[in-house]
């Protein structure tokens, strides 16, 4: 049977190259909305890909099983499934499993089998670990070792949807239409080989995290060693994959905060370290340099980092990507291109460029994110909204004049 | 006894050029050339001659050239030429025979076997005359991690010291005694002038180098020569040598010849008498007496100064490695098959210890697996020589390299192997005056920081080749790497993949 490997390399390139579009957008009011202006923009950047990946990264997803693990889960073969949930009750409580509903779409083939699960740990972790730490070494072992089926999203409260095809056909196998949340992030895929690998697409995530990525990682041989030494092992052959694990080593693990993280990935050239009038900064920033070398994220690249209650924009630090970023009310964009915001956004307060290597921002008001930490458990979300919008269609939605993303997100 | 060795190299002296200047009766250390007083003309011994080129690039009419000589012997591959004169001279010696300089059997140089990566269309390469481009090295032990206090301050770490290159290329370890004042003046100007270091070797640092010596590595040897408080204080770093690329597992034997006033002064010794390191230190014979010499050096120095262990690179050397990084090394020297001495008997530094490429690979392996890579820097030493050696040596996983036959070739060295002799033409290898003061220190420092900036603009060009703009990405990368012409268990061993694939 084959492994992950035999599906995501089988040329056994040292790692998958490609180009890319990625767009996200946040209602920092906290407000859940749906993803049509997500959809509409990253389809706006349609020359950016070439119909070998697409995907979407929901936060907010599944606020009645918030305290749950959701798995999303790919099937290469509809016989691993008993495997792996057997594997899952042995290893979790299992609330919830079943199969996330898609539609038959023009241009979409080869698709997997889809679940999500909704679990929970209760104690299973060995003395020492974290809940947080147990899912990550079996999200680990699972994609390492198990044949024909692997975890695409593991976190609490978000999902991600992704696969091979354009992120507009995406949306529609997937049913996004469905689908609410507050933060959003997309991609457009343009690997440099053909492989139908639907684990290659973005977003890439582990836990909470997730990223869309523009560019190449040169320093991917280091940065995969390197973390390696901590227990993360690169099983999707892509470079993306390392900036998702780098985060959460440094944010989660080491608990630095993003903006420092940033720092890390995207370091300040020394000359620009020695010129900082601030002495703490300074040294702060030099011993970022000392201690994590081998995380600088080196060569072209622009990512959209997403984590519950924040979005994260950040270049290389000679930034050879583009990015953009605008806000618009309580809402905020990223987008390799300006024209997929005004697309969504005519009215924007903000536009701007960021420098290479400054990374912007997004976080829920303070309000907010306590309110989408209190919310109560209710009735799964997409029961609703699947009868909300029957039979909609993605393509036509595409086409169709747009709503503002305000009238989006109150419909 | 009677010799029954031919000469090997043969002086051609162009009668229609030669003004019988004497120049090469000068400039010969070995008495090759000499005046007869009664012609009125110069004329050669040539069974002396080693082939060093001083007289021929000193010749002021280019009268002189050095061929082989030429000399049939029956083709046999196995009694060849060499070992057939070896024989010879221990027949008429008795005697182990000595050498200089690093091994010079066609061992694979695994360098030649590895080929560097480049961007095309995926990412863009960088123009390092545009872009900024960075080589700037830290070595020493490094925290795994950064840790912020709840003000999101970084808590106040005992972090341990450090060591700030500008270039990741240091001068190894050269001892004044087996080169001379000058040649170490240089490299510790130049040192200063390129912002590396270089390496006292184990024989002291002269008193006028001290104004130098924050740009030293001091050493501490088996023979202690020249340890001592000041010296220790004076360092930028302190390296323990446990062991030498040309001659794992030997001491080492400065001639009495050699030890002059200046000598025996910095080393602590009378004049004249032998200067006798042991094959072991004799206060180490196991990894715990190492760990107590490390930090005995770190307690002595307020724990103000990284200390590095030198090793020879030979069968173990990965777990060796690991040892010594949890002995407390904050740096770990691996010096090679390959790598160069003043004197070592021919014996060892041909057939003892293996080659760096793979010492390195696994030893950089290893730290890894063991989750310790960060508690240590990876130094390699031997035979590095060209900036394409540097940067596949980085690759691989070194933090930095030493050289010293390249800076030597750069004073002058034509790696003519005699430095055991202290006849040394180039005034490198030798303690005679009058051999010595043709090392200038000021242009010997300027020719040293000329080939280290020319191989600083080789390594940038070729980083941004490979779209990357600073060293640390390329470290440890072996993505960057591939391989041509390497069995499978070389490829697995570096960690490389075959061209190709």
């Amino acid at each position: 049977m084959p492994t992950n490997r035999a599906y995501s390399n089988p040329y056994g390139d040292d790692k998958v190259m490609a180009a890319c579009a990625i767009f996200g957008m946040m209602d920092r009011s906290g407000r859940r909305f749906i993803g049509d202006p997500v959809v509409t923009a990253i389809a706006n950047m349609h020359e950016r890909g070439n119909g070998l990946g697409g995907g979407f990264a929901v936060y907010g997803l599944y606020p009645g099983y918030e305290s749950y693990y959701a798995f999303h889960i790919f099937y290469m073969d509809a016989d691993a499934r008993p495997r792996m949930e057997a594997l899952l009750k042995r290893r979790f409580r299992l609330e919830l499993a079943e199969e996330v509903p898609t539609r038959e779409t023009a241009g979409v083939k080869d698709a997997p089998l889809v679940w999500r699960y909704f679990l929970a740990v209760e104690g299973r972790q060995p003395a020492g670990y974290t809940e947080d730490e147990y899912v990550v070494s079996q999200v680990m072992q699972i994609n390492s070792t198990f044949e024909d089926g692997f975890v695409v999203s593991s976190g609490k409260n978000l999902g991600v949807f992704k696969g091979v095809g354009y992120p507009e056909q995406m949306a529609e196998f997937f049913r996004l239409e469905s689908y609410r949340g507050y933060l959003w992030t997309a991609h457009a895929r343009f690997p440099t080989n053909t492989s139908g690998w639907w684990g290659g697409a973005h977003p890439f995530n582990l836990l909470d995290w997730t990223v869309v990525h523009n560019g190449e990682i040169s320093s991917y041989g280091i940065n995969r060693r390197y973390l390696e030494m901590y227990g993360y092992q690169c099983t999707m052959e892509t470079d993306t994959e390392v900036l998702a694990y780098a985060v959460d080593l440094l944010v989660r693990r080491h608990g630095l905060p993003i903006e420092l993280a940033a720092k890390v990935m995207s370091p300040p050239l020394w000359s620009e370290i020695n010129e900082l009038p601030d002495p703490e900064r300074r040294e702060l920033y030099a011993m970022l340099r000392q201690v994590y070398p081998s995380l600088l994220m080196n060569g072209p690249f622009a990512i959209v980092i997403g984590h519950t209650g924040e979005m994260v924009g950040l270049t290389d630090r000679i930034r050879l990507r583009p990015l953009l970023a605008a806000v618009s009310g309580s809402l905020m964009f990223l987008s390799s291109e300006e024209s997929a915001i005004y697309r969504v956004s005519p009215n924007l307060d903000e536009t701007w460029t960021p420098l290479g290597g400054q990374p912007v921002i997004g976080r829920l008001y303070p309000e907010a994110a306590q309110a989408e930490s209190r919310r109560a458990k209710v009735a799964l979300p997409w029961l609703a909204t699947e009868s909300a919008a029957p039979g909609r269609d993605a393509t036509r939605r595409v086409s169709a004049p747009q709503a503002a993303p305000g009238q989006a997100a109150a419909r | 006894m009677k010799s029954y060795l031919a000469p090997r190299f043969r002086i051609e002296r162009d009668r229609d050029r030669c003004i019988d200047c004497q120049v090469c009766v000068r400039q010969c250390g070995y008495s090759v050339h000499f005046f007869d007083e009664e012609e009125g003309r110069v004329y050669s011994h040539q069974d002396e001659c080693v082939s060093c080129h001083r007289c021929v690039a000193f010749c002021p009419t280019q009268a002189l050239s050095i061929v082989k000589v030429p000399l049939a012997y029956r083709e046999n591959a196995n009694w060849r030429p060499e070992v057939i004169q070896d024989i010879i001279k221990q027949a008429e010696t008795g005697g182990v025979l000595l050498t200089g300089m690093g091994a010079d059997k066609p061992y694979p140089v695994y360098w030649d076997h590895l080929l560097l990566n480049a961007s095309q269309v995926t990412n863009p390469s960088i123009d390092p005359l545009r872009e900024p481009m960075e080589l700037r090295t830290y070595l020493g032990s490094k925290p795994d991690r950064v840790t912020l206090g709840a003000d999101g301050k970084p808590v106040r770490q005992k972090l341990p010291p450090t060591v700030q290159l500008e270039v990741p290329i240091m001068f190894s370890a050269m001892s004044f005694g087996s080169v001379s004042l000058n040649v170490h003046k240089s490299l510790a100007m130049a040192s200063v002038a390129a912002g590396t270091l270089f390496n006292t070797g184990e024989g002291g640092l002269h008193e006028d180098l001290y104004e130098y010596s924050d740009h030293a590595i001091v050493q501490v040897a088996s023979g202690r020569f020249g340890v001592h408080p000041r010296y220790l204080e004076a360092g930028r770093v302190i390296e323990i040598k446990i062991g030498q690329g040309a001659k794992p597992g030997i001491g080492g034997h400065l001639p009495g010849e050699k030890v002059s006033v200046e000598v025996a002064s910095t080393r602590m010794i009378p004049t004249g008498t032998d200067a006798l390191s042991p094959a072991p230190h004799h206060d180490i014979y196991s990894i715990e007496d190492l760990r107590q010499l490390i930090y005995a050096l770190k307690e002595a120095t307020g724990y103000s100064k990284p200390v590095c262990v030198k090793i020879a690179a030979v069968h173990n050397a990965a777990a060796i490695a690991s040892g010594v990084a949890r002995a407390g090394a904050d740096i770990i020297a691996l010096d090679g098959l390959r790598g160069a001495t003043g004197a070592a008997p021919k014996v060892v530094r041909d057939n003892v210890g293996i080659p760096i490429e793979l010492a390195l690979a696994a030893v950089d392996t290893r730290l890894r697996q063991e989750g310790i890579r960060n508690q240590v820097s990876v130094v390699a030493a031997s035979g590095i020589r060209s900036s394409a050696d540097v940067l596949k040596a980085i690759a691989l996983g070194a933090d930095a390299v030493y050289i010293a036959t390249s800076a030597l070739i750069a004073l002058g060295c034509r790696v003519c192997q005699m430095c055991y002799t202290g006849n040394c033409s180039w005034g490198i290898a030798t303690q005679n005056p009058y051999l010595t003061k043709r090392i200038n220190p000021e242009i010997g420092a300027q020719r040293l920081v000329n080939l280290l900036r020319a191989w600083s603009i080789e390594i940038k060009e070729m980083l941004g080749g490979m779209g990357v703009n600073a060293l640390e990405s390329l470290r440890g990368n072996r993505l960057h790497l591939r391989a041509v012409d390497l069995s499978d268990s070389d490829l697995e061993i570096l960690g490389v993949r075959p061209a190709g694939r």
